[in-house]
């Protein structure tokens, strides 16, 4: 059997080793349209952005794998009927089975000025490393965008001592968390002496022989900065599936194994993927989580090889984390859904805390600060969405919370 | 088999102890402490442990 897989980060990497360490003998081809071997991106905004981790540092075990690469060459259509990936320098690459983890890239953003040199997106190593140079001689660091890259890269570039202009369209930076927990986000960043402006977009660029000088945004107001990081989001690879018949929306819309509902012979593995999450009524959801891929990755190795009616299911609640001013921000389940949050524990200092994400009476995911030791006991309890009444009475009899829990019932 | 932290590494994610908490714990400051030597009957536990890891910290020697 032929196994193909299009992506070659993280979830592509993963399901190749998967595949092999299920006995898989035949070949397996790895198409990537970046020429490296697979790396680790979540450093990209932090270690490697502040220098303390080395880029060659960033490649991941590959070890004795043996998979036919082909590295920088991305894939540009999907012949379903003669199972065939057409690769854009024109070759073909045939499978029987096939996993999809093109993922996604940076948002970019199509206004005036946004052609300048000094404008950077950040998802590849090559854009760290040409991130990193321009901040050597930014003076003013503008990152437009307050999400998660957004503020991890306003950190690393305090923590270098760069001046930061950090705007957002949002009233509050972390939007995914809620506006409940805004405050402290702001207030975060705001201490560490970021510029942050709120409720303001980005209007144009203007620069001098080609290199950025000036911002403009939305409010009329103008930042004088050499170095604009573009932090809007990110869109997903997946054109080059258009007309070939899968069903997306605009991820692989899949089953719980990464199955394709139109194609058992196709499955999906990371951004790419939309697949049904326990903690969100079974909705197929993508997760654009670092170790959702690796998850992904696995699983689709394992079950590529199997018939469809004995693919296990993907059923670990989605984790995630970001680290900004040596702080840890953790987690669990799925916070953009919750209607509201409400804490959980908290230190008397008030620098660690759990809180829950509550959708109706129940709850469907945790957001924690510098409270690694209790997640594993949230894990257990987000196996599926109780009522936030039978969490806080169990959290009630737990001794090693961070203090006296909240709101336990009486 | 012994289990290898690479603690330069670990940045607490506690994956690891969401598969073997009684190999792995994180303590009262976040940090994590293992059993070095586990039975080998546990290796397939020990190898989901190490490939879940976000860090990629976890290392098994036989």
């Amino acid at each position: 059997m032929r196994l193909v897989i299009v992506g070659a980060s993280l979830a592509g990497l993963r399901a190749a080793q998967a595949a092999r360490s299920a006995g898989h003998e035949g070949g397996i081809v790895m198409i990537g349209q970046e020429p490296h071997l697979p790396y680790t991106r979540p450093p990209l905004s932090k270690e490697i952005l502040q220098g303390t981790q080395e880029i060659e540092d960033a490649t991941l075990q590959v070890g004795e794998l043996d998979v036919e690469w082909r590295l920088g060459v991305p894939a540009g259509g999907l012949d379903r009927e003669r199972r065939r990936v057409r690769l854009e320098d024109r070759s073909e690459a045939p499978y029987d089975r096939l996993i999809v983890a093109t993922g996604c890239r940076a948002r970019g953003w199509e206004g005036p000025g946004s052609e300048l040199e000094g404008v950077h997106t950040l998802r590849d190593l090559e854009d760290a490393v040409t991130l990193r140079k321009g901040l050597s001689t930014a003076g003013r660091l503008l990152i437009v965008g307050a999400g998660f890259i957004g503020c991890e890269v306003a950190a690393s570039a305090r923590a270098l001592g760069v001046e930061v202009t950090l705007v957002d369209i949002a009233a509050h930076p972390l939007l995914p968390f809620g506006p409940q927990l805004g405050e402290r986000w702001t207030r975060m960043h705001r201490e560490r002496g970021v510029d942050l402006r709120l409720g303001v977009g980005i209007a144009s660029l203007r620069g001098h022989g080609g290199r950025v000088e000036h911002a403009e945004l939305t409010d009329g107001t103008t930042i004088a900065t050499g170095c604009v990081l573009l932090a809007l989001g990110s869109a997903l690879n997946a054109e080059w599936l258009a007309g070939s018949g899968l069903e997306l929306n605009p991820a692989i819309v899949c089953d719980a194994t990464l199955t394709s509902v139109s194609d058992p012979d196709i499955l999906a593995a990371g951004d790419i993927a939309a697949v049904p999450v326990a903690l969100a009524d079974g909705t197929p959801l993508r997760v654009e989580h670092w170790t959702t891929a690796a998850e992904h990755g696995q699983l689709a190795g394992r079950n590529a090889l199997l018939e469809p009616a004995d693919r296990a299911p993907h059923v670990t609640p989605p984790y995630f984390w970001s680290d900004q001013y040596g702080s840890k921000i953790q987690a669990l389940g799925c916070p953009a859904l919750a209607e509201r949050i409400e804490m959980l524990e908290q230190s008397p200092e008030d620098d660690r805390f759990v809180a829950a994400c509550v959708a109706g009476e129940r709850m469907i995911g945790i957001v924690g600060m510098n409270a690694a030791r209790r997640l594993p006991w949230y894990r257990k309890q987000l196996t599926e969405a109780r009522p936030l009444e039978q969490v806080r009475l169990a959290l009630a009899q737990e001794s090693s919370t961070l203090g006296a829990p909240i709101g336990a019932p009486a | 088999m012994k289990v290898h932290v690479d603690m330069n590494l670990c940045q607490s994610h506690g994956e690891c102890v969401a598969v073997a908490p009684d190999v792995f714990q994180l303590g009262d400051d976040d940090v994590l402490v293992w059993q070095e030597e586990v039975d080998d009957s546990r290796r397939a536990e020990m190898e989901e442990a190490a490939n879940v890891c976000p860090m990629m910290a976890i290392r098994l020697e036989d």
